[in-house]
């Protein structure tokens, strides 16, 4: 089955949930399967699988929740502001005992910059297959990395204070 | 440029997403910036650890893999039923085609059978010693001499004003039925006309036939009013046409 393991890690990100992330990611195939004819051969198809899997998941009830507590992305044309921090966290987190850190920092970031952090740094995809994945022009997917970037740093340095003082 | 703007670069870098011009600056500047340098290792060091926390963070468990497979493999299900339809399908195909060539292989046999047994009577009537039982020049007199011999009547054209001479007639059995055998005569060459009822055993092949040649014979074979009529000889083609086309005017006066 093509893309088993990675579609159903990134369906349970997505819900948080592994009953929800089976069902997603059989919807999905399903979904595939029945709409097979719609796939333009040369086109992305790993792009067009995360895509199923995605209107999936913003269409479930989970799906209309997490979307609905998604501020409105009025910042995403803005110039993005790059906090310079001489302590960066970045060389603490390579630690594995911070990897827990690192999770529910990604847990806690909204859907909009868990999916495309997800895409970029797990499915290693291009920004192009991005863009497609998520219907959004290439050039949002820029600005909104390096706003999740920013926002999961943020998270992860909050949490790892908040660890050291508790 | 201002370290600040090559470090807003560093992610698309690492991304792998900058124009290779870029990327050429970029690695300039980072051989002789440390703090970039150090920078992008921090990015690179960040992308790492986030790919390690969330990349295979959830596994899907064996139950869950076993029942996506079988859902997949119930459309190959399908696909074979499919098949099964095909094969049906193309099987009957071949049965109907296979039935179609033997039907025609089979008339196609009749049919040289038919003209095998006509050129036999053809070439056995002119080499005997009494080609013919009824030896007339004229048609009023040789058509009523089939009267009672043959179970049906037939009109026979003028030949007057054409090249052509009745030799006479006799009756031929053809076909397990008894029809007439007709003589005529052009240039020397002697043309058999057969005039056969239709069904028993004689084969019906086409309503109307151009000049074909069979057994270097040329023939001209069509049906007319219930009577099948074959016209043979080793004539030229224009004039078994000429014949036929006689006969097939004084059938219609009928």
């Amino acid at each position: 089955m093509p893309l088993f393991e990675q579609l159903y890690n990134f369906a349970h990100w997505l819900s948080k949930n592994r009953e929800e992330a089976e069902d997603l990611v059989q919807e999905t195939y399903a979904k595939a399967l029945r709409g097979f004819s719609s796939y333009q051969p040369g086109t992305n198809f790993r792009a067009w699988m995360y895509r199923i899997l995605r209107n999936t998941f913003l269409t479930s009830r989970t799906g209309l929740k997490a979307t609905m507590t998604v501020p409105l992305e009025t910042d995403e044309e803005g110039p993005v502001v790059v906090l310079t921090d001489p302590q960066t966290p970045e060389s603490i987190l390579l630690d594995r005992s911070n990897q827990q850190v690192l999770q529910d920092a990604l847990e806690e970031l909204p859907l909009h910059y868990r999916e495309v952090l997800l895409l970029c740094e797990v499915e290693e995809m291009s920004y192009q297959e991005i863009a497609d994945t998520l219907g959004v022009p290439a050039g949002t997917v820029m600005s909104r990395l390096s706003r999740a970037r920013a926002a999961l740093r943020g998270l992860a340095r909050e949490k790892l204070q908040g660890t050291q003082k508790g | 440029m201002a370290c600040q703007e090559w470090q807003n670069q560093l992610d698309s870098y690492l991304d792998g997403e900058l124009s290779s011009d870029a990327m050429r600056s970029l690695d300039a500047h980072l051989r002789t910036c440390p703090a970039c340098t150090a920078d992008a290792l921090a990015r690179v060091q960040f992308k790492r650890s986030i790919k390690a926390a969330a990349g295979s963070r959830f596994a899907p468990n064996a139950e869950f893999r076993a029942k996506i497979q079988k859902s997949i493999a119930a459309k190959p299900r399908w696909n074979r039923n499919f098949g099964w339809k095909l094969a049906t399908a193309s099987l009957a195909l071949i049965l109907f085609a296979g039935a179609v060539t033997a039907y025609v292989s089979r008339q196609n046999l009749e049919r040289q059978q038919f003209y095998t047994e006509l050129a036999d009577l053809h070439v056995a009537t002119l080499g005997s010693a009494n080609p013919v039982d009824v030896i007339s020049t004229d048609r009023h007199t040789v058509k009523p001499w089939f009267q009672g011999k043959i179970p049906f009547s037939f009109y026979l054209p003028e030949l007057q004003g054409t090249d052509f001479t009745l030799l006479g007639g006799r009756v031929a059995y053809v076909g397990q039925s008894s029809g007439a055998h007709l003589i005529y005569q052009i240039r020397k060459h002697e043309i058999s006309v057969f005039i056969l009822p239709v069904g028993g055993s004689v084969p019906l092949f086409t309503d109307d036939s151009n000049v074909e040649r069979r057994q270097t014979f040329n023939v001209q074979d069509w049906t007319q009013g219930g009577l099948r009529y074959v016209v043979f000889g080793d004539a030229a083609a224009e004039d078994i046409q000429k014949l036929s086309a006689l006969l097939k005017a004084a059938a219609a006066q009928q």
